[in-house]
This record gives structure tokens, sequence and C-alpha cells, in this order.
């Protein structure tokens, strides 16, 4: 990751230059963010294809996942070199869905737990 | 007139970087999104709401498949090809992975040339994408007619938990939607580039405003928009 990382951050400096005609940035730096996105992929591919099973399942998945939707919205959206009350503007409200999972999880393992009490006695 | 006259003013006046320059964006009394042009910033809205929706679903898949007793069936399997006698799990929704990802690569780079008014490679990267975009809904559909064919419906399947059927249908029917519509679009501008449109600044049929290089970068959005909801449901779809 470190190596994607340097190259946004040396595209910084050309920013001022870019805004006359939209975003350019070289082309090289999408190829890199291509090959990236590939590498990743295939990893998140080999966590089920080694059967890898329980937490660590879990958390490469996620992992791979965040590192992936980071890359194409940081580079191929030009979330990094937008000013920060757009980025901010776009990326904070999604916070309020992470609440929205916390709530469905108390939510369904109560379901879950009603479920085995009242419906397994009987079958 | 009166736009661009908005935009000369922000120009001149070099606004505060970082913390110092979200406070003063929003609390000045004229555009919130300085240089960012109208048409930019309300693709960046239709995609947050965008996320909303996608968020639903995956959020509901998410309760029925914790709140079941029942098994959930194993996408692992449920996925699997038969490839020269052993069975490989995945393969097609991982070739369906690479796929967008590559279409989105294009993209990118047809953005690119875009602003550097390189006609003809721009209409090709954008045709290429949408090829790429075809063939992704192609496989979908593949993948649709053979879960179909061994008995999948909303309301059950032969391996375990019944909602596993509604789930896949709705999530993955309108990511493929989506995808459809992007292809449609990417069409219609790929057109407009390689008109000319974009050059000569030629009114759009049906908003009657001036073309800019810029649409390929907001229609770009929105494809790698469709890429980045693939990541996530492929993540928790297919692989949790």
């Amino acid at each position: 990751m470190p190596h994607a990382g340097a190259h946004v951050e040396g595209q910084r400096r050309p920013q001022v230059r870019a805004h006359a005609e939209g975003q350019q940035h070289p082309i090289r730096l999408y190829l890199v963010v291509w090959g990236w996105l590939f590498i990743l992929s295939t990893f998140s591919y080999l966590v089920d294809y080694f059967h890898l099973q329980g937490y660590l399942r879990w958390s490469l998945i996620l992992l791979f996942m965040i590192l992936k939707a980071g890359l194409i919205v940081a580079v191929f959206m030009h979330m990094a070199w937008e000013r920060l009350a757009l980025v901010y503007a776009i990326l904070v409200p999604p916070v309020a869905v992470l609440v929205f999972v916390g709530i469905m999880v108390f939510e369904s393992d109560y379901t879950l737990l009603t479920r085995l009490l009242f419906f397994r006695a009987g079958s | 007139m009166a736009e661009s006259a908005l935009t000369n003013t922000g120009a001149t006046l070099t606004p505060p970087a970082g913390w110092r320059g979200l406070v003063a964006d929003w609390a000045s009394d004229q555009r919130a999104f300085k240089k960012v042009s109208w048409g930019k910033a309300m693709m960046w809205i239709f995609l947050l709401s965008d996320t909303f929706i996608f968020s639903c679903f995956l959020l509901s898949y998410m309760t029925v498949r914790m709140s079941t007793p029942v098994p959930w069936p194993n996408p692992s399997q449920v996925f699997a090809l038969h490839i020269g006698g052993t069975e490989v799990p995945l393969i097609l929704i991982a070739i369906m992975t690479f796929i967008l990802i590559s279409s989105s690569g294009t993209m990118a780079m047809a953005v690119n040339f875009g602003y550097r008014r390189d006609r003809v490679k721009t209409a090709v990267l954008m045709l290429a994408t949408a090829a790429l975009g075809a063939t992704f809904v192609g496989m979908q559909g593949l993948e649709w007619t053979k879960l179909i064919m061994e008995g999948v419906r909303p309301w059950g399947n032969p391996w375990g938990a019944p909602q596993f059927g509604s789930a896949f249908f709705m999530i993955t029917g309108f990511h493929g939607t989506h995808v459809t519509f992007g292809v449609i679009f990417l069409i219609v501008i790929a057109r407009k580039v390689l008109r000319g449109d974009f050059d000569r600044a030629t009114r759009g049929f049906f908003t009657s405003r001036k073309g800019r290089y810029e649409i390929v970068e907001i229609m770009g959005l929105y494809w790698h928009f469709v890429d980045l909801v693939w990541v996530f449901i492929f993540a928790f779809f297919y692989l949790w």
C-alpha cells in the first residue's frame, strides 16, 4: 500500500495546474491503482479458495474490501484532490449506516432468540 | 453568464485549506463547493443517496441472515463451476470482479484523455468500458439462469434458508440494473465525444446546456460507483 500512497502524495503538487482544466494526472497513476485493485481482488478470492474461516476470514475480507473501496474513491473518483468541504459532505453521512448496522445487529439477535425459544420447541 | 461570474469571483480569492477551509466554505454566503461544478456536485449527492439504497439492501440481507435459525447456503459452493472435472469455487464471480475493475480502469483513462481533448482515445476507452460492462451483465444473466435452473426462487432454494434467494435476486438485480444504465449512458456520451460535441460546446438535446469534457468525468463518477458497490457486494454476499 505505501507504493500507491506515495503516488497519491506525489500528485498533490501539480494541483494548481490541474484545476485549470479539470483533473489531470499521469496515466501511470491509474495503471498502478488498477494493478493494486487486481492484486487485492485476487487476495480476497484466495481467502475463499483456501477456505479460511472465523475471525481471520472476516477481518481479511473487510481489510481487502476497505482498501479497494479507498483506492477507487480516492484515485479513480478523484476524492483525494477535492476540497475538504465536498469530501466530508459525501463521506461523513454514510457513517450513519454503521449506526444502523449496530441497531439491526441487536434486532436480529433478538429475533433469532425468540425464534429459537418459541418455534424450536414444536418441531 | 451568472454562473461564470460566480466562478471568477471564487478564482480571484484563494480560499483557506483544511479545517479552516471547511468552515469558511460552509459559512460563506455563496457556493459551498467552490470550484466544483453543479453537475459534479449533484452527481456526488446522487451517489450518496444511492449509497444509502444499497446500504439498506445489504443491511436487510444481514438482518435476515443473522436472524434465521436455518443454515445459510454456502456461497462458495452455490456459485462454484465445474471446469475440467474439478469444482472451482466462486470462479464466475471472481472473473466478473476482474472485468468490472478493468472497466473502471479504462473509464479512469477515458476521463484523462477527455481532459487532454483526445476525442478518439476517449471515445474508444469509453466504448471499451461499455463493452466490459455489457460482458459483466451477460455473465450475471448466466449466473441467474444457472441458479434459477437449480431451483433458486425468492421464496426458497434447495440448500437452506429461503431468504437466500430474495436477498440474492434483489441485491444483484439492482446492481445489474445500475450497470445496464451505465452502459447505455456510456454509449450515448461516447457518441457525443466522437462527434466533437464537447469541443464545440454543442447544447444537449435534453438539458440544452453546453457540453464540456467534464461530463466524461461525471459519467466516470457514476461508473466507478457501480464498481465500488460491487466491491461491497462481493465481500458481504459472496465471500462472507
